[in-house]
């Protein structure tokens, strides 16, 4: 039952890829409409290296970002619940890049960095699409701390330091990686988004494939960068998951309870 | 019994309470509490045990009047079991009851002989390395209990906390509690609801009436220790739930 269940998007992708091929066979639809998956896959095979780089390459600005993200979000999060103050004054402004679409941000940002740095732009671009979660997330956490183990530090007075380490920061852990988990795919999303309309720097990502693929009508191709995105995303999701299963299962109640 | 000598371990001084929100919580509580007393508090729900205990830890400040002791209490000295078991979740069992000693940076081998020793006394020695939602819930009360002691407090604060338990498992923690404080001397301060429990543990009952919260009647309680199961069923025992209950029900009279 359980095997059958964990089975069944498997088997579901390989009816929906089986009809998809046979169906585009079928009704001859031309391979820059719908190109049919063996195609896609053939786009992959023709050109490994180029696509595999470009890959790279997006990873590699997701993965900066998500960084930049967890700690800068983990720190200024910190901050935030030692000095009320500092947080009502930055606040505002931290929803204020949150709500502000980031393709709107982009022209400014490229006049900033400058033209000749893009990938630093991608990098700004990608962070502030995947910092929000992590900042709103940690400060939820961090406040979130059990009353009354609050009230036992202090009847052991214990620093504030001791506060943080041992009772803020493990409360605040569930949140963390729960925004993490949104976090993750927002920074690769960030990412694609920043290429889209800052362009290409020194490397080629996977969206400006997509969009050389597009502009050659070349749709197997476009299909291909497409399908490894969704890979990225997936790996992405996934090992954040992992993460937050193996930190949480023993005592956590969203893992615990698992059987 | 004791408590009447010349210098209280502890003693409030026309303590009150008014919360910000304009809550008048205490009025004008005097209390003086012996060392090696084993006093009970009860009253009605809202009259302000939680907030005598809480000004007693040092985690409130009272209004008006001021808490003394009879000398300086080290880190540690005053150990809390709340109503909860308040454990943290993401610690072991031996984790969190060596909490306190990891907090006045105790030595890791000694605060660890002293929480196996603990452990093994509230009976969870099996226990040292599970995770407090593996426990039951009057294990993880043991488990709060062995936190509180394993500092070695001069005063034990205890907020009722027993008050989720059957009574079978309530009556088993009440004597092994008993057996805690004859072995260790501390003083204990022990809120509850239930005038049972309180007699059967403590040798001088304070009883609390409401709005405000104030000192009803101070009951000094001399049956015997050791105390046991015999003792459910002595005339003495019944008369001082009987003198109690009384005062309890005058208070809550007076207040209406
Ligand atoms: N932080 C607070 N702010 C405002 N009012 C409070 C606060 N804590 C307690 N009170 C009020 O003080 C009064 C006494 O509360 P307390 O918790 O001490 O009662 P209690 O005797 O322990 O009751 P119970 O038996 O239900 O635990 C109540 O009226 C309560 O509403
Ligand atoms: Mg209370």
């Amino acid at each position: 039952m359980s095997a059958l269940r964990r089975l069944a998007p498997v088997i579901l992708g390989m009816i929906v890829l089986a009809a998809w091929e046979g169906l585009v066979r079928l009704l001859a639809v031309p391979a820059f409409v719908l190109p049919p998956p063996s195609a896609v896959v053939a786009a992959l095979l023709a050109d490994p290296n180029t696509l595999g780089l470009s890959l790279w390459f997006t990873l590699t600005v997701t993965l900066q970002a998500f960084a930049l993200a967890v700690t800068g979000g983990v720190a200024l999060a910190i901050l935030f619940t030692r000095s009320p103050l500092l947080a009502s004054a930055l606040y505002p402004y931290a929803v204020i890049l949150q709500v502000t679409p980031v393709m709107a941000i982009a022209p400014l940002l490229l006049v900033w960095v400058g033209y000749e740095r893009v990938d630093l732009a991608q990098l700004i671009l990608a962070w502030i699409v995947a910092f929000f979660p992590i900042l709103g997330n940690t400060t939820l956490g961090l406040r979130s701390a059990d009353a009354g183990l609050r009230d036992l530090f202090r009847l052991y007075g214990a620093s504030k330091w001791q506060v943080l380490w041992r009772l803020e920061l493990p409360s605040a852990l569930p949140y963390l990686l729960a925004g993490m988990k949104i976090s993750g795919g927002l920074a690769l999303i960030g990412a694609v988004v920043a290429e889209f309309v800052a362009g290409s720097g020194t490397g080629s990502g996977l969206a400006w494939r997509i969009v050389d693929a597009s502009n050659r009508l070349n749709t197997p191709r476009m299909f291909a960068a497409l399908a490894l995105l969704s890979l990225l995303g997936i790996a992405i999701f996934a090992l954040l998951s992992l993460v937050q299963r193996l930190a949480l299962r023993r005592w956590h109640d969203s893992e615990a309870s698992h059987p | 019994m004791m408590g009447q000598g010349p210098a209280p371990f502890l003693e409030l001084q026309g303590v009150t309470k008014r919360f910000p929100n304009g809550t008048l919580a205490l009025t004008d509580i005097s209390l003086a509490v012996g060392d090696g007393e084993f006093l009970a508090i009860v009253g009605a729900s809202g009259c302000g045990k939680s907030t005598i205990l809480r000004h007693v830890a040092g985690l409130v400040a009272p209004t008006a009047g001021r808490i003394t002791w009879s000398q300086p209490l080290a880190a540690g000295g005053v150990g809390m079991v709340f109503q909860e078991p308040t454990l943290m979740p993401w610690a072991r069992i031996r984790d969190n009851v060596r909490l306190p000693l990891d907090l006045a940076k105790v030595p890791r081998a000694e605060a660890d002989a002293r929480v196996t020793a603990l452990l093994a006394q509230v009976g969870l020695a099996d226990y040292a390395q599970a995770y407090p939602r593996e426990l039951s819930g009057g294990m993880k009360m043991r488990a709060s209990i062995a936190r509180a002691l394993v500092t070695r407090p001069r005063l034990l604060l205890m907020d009722e906390p027993f008050a989720a338990l059957d009574e079978i498992t309530r009556q088993k923690l009440n004597d092994d509690l008993l057996a805690l404080w004859r072995e260790q001397r501390f003083t204990a301060m022990f809120v509850t609801h239930s005038v049972y429990e309180g007699v059967y543990l403590a040798n001088r009952a304070i009883v609390m009436a409401p709005r405000p919260g104030r000192i009803h009647a101070d009951i000094p309680l001399d049956l015997p220790y050791p105390r046991d199961e015999a003792l459910r069923t002595d005339a003495r025992y019944a008369a001082a739930c009987r003198t109690v209950s009384l005062a309890l029900a005058d208070a809550m009279r007076g207040a209406a």
